[in-house]
């Protein structure tokens, strides 16, 4: 069992009525965020469940937007998120989805496009108590919940690839405390997460991408 | 320095010679590697979101996003000179209730040990705090006194609502509440813990059953009671009556109504408050 602190029951500080509806949906958004080089143009958030159900009442789409824009789960800001979107020139739309029910009950679809016209498509999964997983990118199931700084690698499934990974990695000396490889089928996009205890540094992303088969690195502090 | 169980507290209190409040800061410490000053100003400013969350909202009243509720706090605020339950009852009770006015109009709450809960923790202790002139630094050990409880709660039981009921959301922060009230008023480990299985004893079988689904009504008035509660258990507990059900027991019990509990009444609001006719008219406005 992992280690239940003081302040995960006296808290989070958060904002809004919901753990789980409201400082776990700024939490996916700031999750978003943080995979996508700023900044971002446009966003479209498909809500599925009873985040579908009670998100206008629960304050869930002004979280969600909030943390696209880089709020924290307890910044003020995500009242008027609304209105500071459309001020830093960010289309939004929400969707709903409420047809299909074979998803957990608070997930969200985000798909971001930022202004240098790259994409994400995330599953995000809001589990109670503001904690939160990220369960898909770009259509490719993973399990990833950004309580530690992580690197994300997406890459050809080709052999070297990890190993080049690992070693770029350890060159800068950090400690992987958990490491995670995901694909869709064998040759083709992959995906690596590398979770690490301490901070990343900002220069693992350049050695990372030399090999040609590295495509993008995400770096997503804590 | 650990524990699984309140039996486990305890008996690191008698030990140790430390009320229930320092062994979960040294707990935190030594598992959260951290040091203890660290700690307890982040306790601080869990406190100072407290307060300002349990004023705000006496100050400027304003509807909450969902439109059940807004302004009640304050009517039962601006009752105190004429209160039928003594100071510090209708005080902690207000305050309970303004913290829910905040978080359901997206202001700024410490989940204790849930949002939909947040209210109860905070209006025992600053009611407390007030009424007998207690310094700042004894309400922040009350927070770790009421921690350990929660944590208790969270690790053998569970704390949300979608799966044990409001006992589980209100209850616990009731029994949270009431133990740090006893250690607030100088009661033993014991009496804390006695305290906080008096309230799972007395909120045994309190449903979940929010109005459209919101957390609004009747999770306002329920943090009201719960407050209510906890100083009813904190009472009996410092007069010296016994608790014949120890903590860990009651909290077991709790945990087993809570799984039994229908899916209706377990936060899906399709029972209880949640279905009636006044409340479904109440809330076509609010989804």
């Amino acid at each position: 069992m992992s280690f239940i602190s003081v302040f995960d029951v006296i808290g989070p500080n958060m904002i809004g009525p919901s753990s789980s509806h409201t400082a776990g949906a700024a939490a996916i958004g700031r999750l978003a965020y943080k995979m996508l080089p700023p900044p971002v143009t446009q966003v479209e958030f498909t809500l599925y469940g009873s985040f579908a159900k009670t998100y206008r009442g629960h304050g869930t789409d002004r979280a969600l937007l909030g943390g696209v824009l880089g709020f924290t789960p307890d910044d003020p800001r995500i009242r008027d998120s609304f209105r500071l979107a459309r001020e830093a020139g960010v289309a939004y739309d929400f969707r709903l989805n409420e047809t299909d029910l074979d998803v957990h009950p608070n997930t969200v679809d985000i798909h971001l496009k930022n202004a240098a016209g790259q994409e994400r498509i995330l599953r995000g999964e809001s589990l109670g108590g503001g904690k939160v997983r990220i369960t898909r990118i770009n259509g490719v199931e993973v399990d990833f919940s950004g309580e530690y700084s992580a690197v994300m690698v997406v890459q050809q499934d080709r052999p070297g690839v990890v190993a080049h990974i690992t070693k770029t990695i350890s060159d800068l000396g950090v400690n992987i405390a958990f490491m995670r490889l995901y694909r869709d089928a064998k040759g083709l996009t992959a995906y690596t997460i590398v979770e690490s205890d301490q901070a990343l540094p900002e220069d693992i992303v350049h050695p990372l991408l030399a090999n040609p088969n590295v495509h993008d690195v995400m770096l997503i502090q804590a | 320095m650990d524990f699984k169980s309140g039996a486990e507290l305890l008996a690191l209190c008698e030990k140790e010679g430390l009320p229930i409040s320092q062994v979960m800061l040294r707990r935190e410490a030594e598992l959260g590697e951290a040091a203890p000053e660290k700690l307890r100003r982040r306790m601080g400013q869990a406190l100072e979101i407290m307060t300002v969350s349990a004023g705000a909202s006496l100050r400027e009243p304003g509807r909450s996003m969902g439109g059940l509720i807004g302004g009640e706090a304050k009517r039962v605020f601006d009752h105190l000179p004429q209160s039928l339950c003594g100071p510090v009852l209708s005080r902690a009770a207000a305050y309970a209730m303004a913290v829910l006015e905040v978080s359901s109009s997206m202001g700024l709450i410490v989940a204790a040990p849930t949002a939909g809960s947040a209210g109860v923790v905070p209006g025992v202790l600053l009611a407390l705090g007030e009424e007998r002139g207690l310094p700042r630094e004894r309400l922040i050990d009350a927070l770790f006194n009421a921690g350990a409880v929660g944590y208790l709660a969270m690790r053998n039981a569970t704390v949300a609502g979608a799966v044990g009921g409001c006992q589980a959301e209100v209850g616990v922060a009731a029994a949270m509440a009431a133990s740090a009230a006893v250690e607030l008023l100088d009661g033993s480990p014991r009496q804390s813990l006695d305290a906080a299985s008096t309230v799972l004893m007395n909120m045994l079988g309190l449903v979940c059953d929010p109005v459209g689904g919101l957390v609004e009504y009747p999770c306002q008035s329920r943090n009201a009671a719960g407050a209510t509660n906890a100083l009813t258990a904190a009472e009996l507990a410092l007069s010296g009556v016994p608790q014949l059900i120890p903590f860990d027991e009651m909290l077991s019990a709790m945990y087993a109504v809570g799984r039994r509990l229908p899916a209706e009444l377990r936060e899906t609001a399709l029972g209880g408050c949640a279905t009636t006719p006044s409340a479904c008219a109440a809330c076509q406005g609010c989804m």
